[in-house]
C-alpha cells in the first residue's frame, strides 16, 4: 500500500470501529429496556394484567419471538426510520421526536457557535500568557465549571442574571419567539449555560495543545530569533496545533450531550432530552430507547470526528 | 529510579516517608475538606440540629436564621440537617461504586496486559464501546429499565466508570510489564498472580490512586446529576442532588435551599480536584 494512503485506510478503520461500537451500544440500550424490566405487557396492561389479556398482548407485540430476532428486527426499524410506537399515547416516535429533535440541534447548534470563537481565543491567549495572572484566572475559571455538576452552572447562570441582575426571565422557556428580543431571552439561558458547560472543556485542551507546540524546538527556535511572543504563537505554533485543536473542540462538544439532558430539563426546553427524562418517568420504552439512540449516535459521530480529525492532521501519518 | 521506587513501595505505606511525600497547602486543605466530609458522612445524623425528615419551620423557603443556619426548605425543613444527612447518601454512593470500578477495572486491566492476546483483545474492544455511550445518558436509560434504588445506582455507576478504569490500569501495566525486573520474575519462573499482585501493581498504585480520586468526582457529579432529574436517591432521603433537585422552586427568589446544597456538592469536587493536583509527584507519575 503506498504510504500517501495509510491515514485514510486509518480513517476507515475508525468508521468500521465506530459502526462496531455502535451495534455493541444499540445491543445494550435494547437489552437493558427490553428485558430488563420483567413482562411489558404486564407493565402495560396495569390493573388490567389477567393472564389471558398478557398472553393476547405478548402475542399482538411479537413479544414470543426469541429476544435476537427481536433486537435484529428492532435495529433494521431503526435504520429504515421506523421507531415504533409510543407506549403512552399511542403516537409514532418519529412524529414525536421530529420536532423536538430540530428544537434540540438548534440550541446545540447556537451554543456551539458562541462557545467555540470564545473558548478558542482563551485557549490560545491562556497559552500565549502562560503562567500570568490571566492564564491563571482562566485555570481556576475553568476548573471550577468542570468539576461542578452542570445544574449548578445553570443554578448560577440564573441566580446572577435572572435574580440578582434581572435582565432575564427565571426558569420559564417563553414559547413566544414573535420578536427578536423575546426570543434571545428565551435562548439566552440554556445557551449561556451550555456554552459554559462546553467551552470550559475546549480551553484546556486547547491550552495545552498550543502549550504542547510551544515546546517543541523549532518554535523555541523562533523565540530565539528574536520573534515576539505573539508572532512566536500566531506565526509559527498555530498552524501545528490547529489539527490537535480542532480534535479538542470536536471533543468538547461531545459533552453538549450530557449538559443538554440537563439544561433541557432545568430550563424545561422543549427538545428530545427533555422528552426523554419525562419518558423515563412514564417508562415508555420505546420512546426511550429512539432517544437514546439518537444520543449515542451523536456523541459517538462527535467522538469518531475527532480521532478523524487527529488522524488527518497528523502529518507524520502522510509521509 | 525504577529500582529505587520499588524497593519504597515494598517496604510499606508510601504516603508518610521521605521528604518527596509531602503534601503543599493547597492539597492539604483539599484533604481537610474530603476528611470533613468523610466524617460527616459517617455521624452526620448525630451532628443535625433537626430531625432531617421533620418540618419545623411554618415558613418555607426560609432564610438564614440562628435556628437554621441555612435557611429551611420548600417544606420548611432544616437545610443544615438535611445537608449533613445527604452526605451520608452522596459520599457513601460515590465511594463504593469507585471502590468497585477500580477494583474491578485495575484487576481486569492488569489481567489483560499480563495475559494480552484475544483476552485482552476482546475486553478491550467490548469495554471501548461502552466509552460510546454518554454517561448519564447510560445512567438514564438503566433507571428506566430497573427503577432508582441504591443498589441499582451503585452498579449503574460502577458499570459507567469501570471500563475507563479498565483502559487506564491497562496501559499503566503494559508499559510496567515489559520492564526488565518483570522480565527477570518471569524468567524466575514466578506464577501470573505473583507477577501481577507483587511485580506490576505496587508501581501502578499511585497514578491508579490519583485516577480513583477524578472517577470519584466524575461520578459524584453524575449521581448529582441523575438526583437532580429525580431519577437517583429517592424521597423521603435525599442526596445533595435531590436536595437541589426539591428546592428548584426557590432560584427565582434566590434561596438558601438552593444554594447551599449546590456548595456542598462543589466543596466536594473541587477539594477532591485540588486534592489529586497537588499529590506529591512521587505517588502521580510513578510510572513515568
Amino acid at each position: 500500500m503506498p504510504q500517501s494512503l495509510t491515514p485514510w485506510f486509518l480513517v476507515i478503520q475508525r468508521l468500521g470501529i465506530a459502526l462496531l461500537t455502535l451495534v455493541i451500544v444499540s445491543f445494550a440500550v435494547f437489552f437493558a429496556t427490553e428485558l430488563l424490566p420483567g413482562d411489558v405487557a404486564e407493565i402495560l396492561l396495569g390493573q388490567a394484567a389477567t393472564p389471558e389479556a398478557v398472553a393476547g398482548l405478548r402475542e399482538a407485540m411479537g413479544l414470543n419471538e426469541p429476544a435476537l430476532s427481536r433486537f435484529v428486527g428492532w435495529l433494521f426499524g431503526l435504520a429504515g426510520g421506523d421507531l415504533g410506537t409510543s407506549y403512552v399515547n399511542k403516537m409514532e416516535v418519529v412524529e414525536l421526536i421530529s420536532g423536538r429533535l430540530g428544537n434540540s440541534l438548534k440550541l446545540a447548534g447556537v451554543t456551539t457557535l458562541v462557545s467555540v470563537p470564545v473558548a478558542l481565543a482563551l485557549g490560545i491567549g491562556a497559552a500565549m500568557w502562560r503562567g500570568s495572572l490571566f492564564d491563571r484566572i482562566v485555570s481556576v475559571l475553568t476548573i471550577s465549571v468542570i468539576s461542578v455538576p452542570e445544574f449548578m452552572v445553570a443554578t448560577l447562570a440564573v441566580l446572577i442574571f435572572a435574580v440578582w441582575l434581572g435582565w432575564l426571565p427565571a426558569l420559564s422557556y417563553g414559547a413566544d419567539v414573535s420578536s427578536l428580543s423575546a426570543m434571545l431571552k428565551a435562548y439566552a439561558m440554556p445557551v449561556i449555560t451550555l456554552a459554559f458547560v462546553v467551552s470550559a472543556q475546549m480551553i484546556r485542551m486547547t491550552r495545552a495543545a498550543v502549550i504542547e507546540t510551544i515546546n517543541t524546538p523549532y518554535v523555541e527556535m523562533a523565540l530565539l530569533k528574536g520573534a515576539s511572543r505573539k508572532r512566536m504563537v500566531l506565526g509559527h505554533a498555530l498552524p501545528n496545533a490547529l489539527g490537535p485543536i480542532a480534535n479538542a473542540v470536536a471533543l468538547s462538544l461531545s459533552y453538549l450531550v450530557g449538559g443538554v439532558i440537563i439544561v433541557e430539563t432545568i430550563f424545561n426546553y422543549p427538545g428530545v432530552a427533555k422528552l426523554m427524562v419525562d419518558a423515563v418517568s412514564t417508562r415508555d420504552l420505546p420512546l426511550i430507547q429512539s432517544c437514546a439512540m439518537i444520543f449515542c449516535v451523536s456523541y459517538l459521530s462527535l467522538i469518531t470526528l475527532a480521532d478523524m480529525i487527529a488522524i488527518l492532521s497528523n502529518p507524520r501519518l502522510r509521509r | 529510579m525504577m529500582a529505587e521506587a520499588t524497593t519504597t513501595t515494598a517496604k510499606g505505606t508510601p504516603k508518610r516517608k521521605g521528604p518527596g511525600y509531602r503534601f503543599n497547602w493547597v492539597g492539604r486543605i483539599g484533604l481537610a475538606i474530603i476528611l470533613f466530609w468523610a466524617i460527616v458522612a459517617v455521624v452526620g445524623p448525630w451532628l443535625a440540629p433537626h430531625p432531617p425528615g421533620e418540618i419545623v419551620d411554618w415558613d418555607y423557603f426560609g432564610p438564614v436564621t440562628k435556628d437554621f443556619w441555612m435557611g429551611t426548605d420548600y417544606l420548611g425543613r432544616d437545610i443544615f440537617s438535611r445537608i449533613l444527612m445527604g452526605a451520608r447518601y452522596t459520599v457513601g454512593i460515590a465511594l463504593a461504586a469507585v471502590t468497585l470500578a477500580c477494583t474491578l477495572g485495575v484487576i481486569l486491566g492488569m489481567v489483560a496486559a499480563v495475559a494480552g492476546g484475544w483476552f485482552d483483545m476482546i475486553l478491550s474492544r467490548l469495554l471501548d464501546a461502552f466509552n460510546g455511550i454518554p454517561s448519564l445518558l447510560f445512567g438514564l436509560v438503566v433507571v428506566a429499565a430497573v427503577g432508582s434504588s441504591i443498589p441499582v445506582l451503585i452498579l449503574t455507576l460502577t458499570a459507567i466508570y469501570m471500563p475507563g478504569s479498565y483502559r487506564f490500569a491497562r496501559a499503566l501495566a503494559v508499559n510496567v510489564n515489559t520492564m526488565d525486573f518483570v522480565t527477570v520474575a518471569r524468567a524466575r519462573g514466578e506464577s501470573t498472580p505473583y507477577l501481577i499482585l507483587r511485580e506490576i501493581f505496587p508501581n501502578i498504585l499511585g497514578p491508579v490512586l490519583a485516577d480513583l480520586g477524578l472517577r470519584f468526582v466524575f461520578i459524584v457529579l453524575v449521581l448529582s446529576g441523575l438526583s437532580f432529574l429525580g431519577l437517583g436517591v429517592q424521597p423521603p432521603n435525599a442526596d445533595w442532588g435531590a436536595l437541589v433537585r426539591e428546592n428548584i422552586e426557590g432560584l427565582s427568589i434566590g434561596a438558601p435551599a438552593v444554594i447551599f446544597p449546590s456548595i456542598a456538592i462543589a466543596s466536594l469536587t473541587i477539594s477532591v480536584n485540588m486534592f489529586i493536583d497537588n499529590l506529591p509527584t512521587k505517588i502521580r507519575d510513578r510510572s513515568e
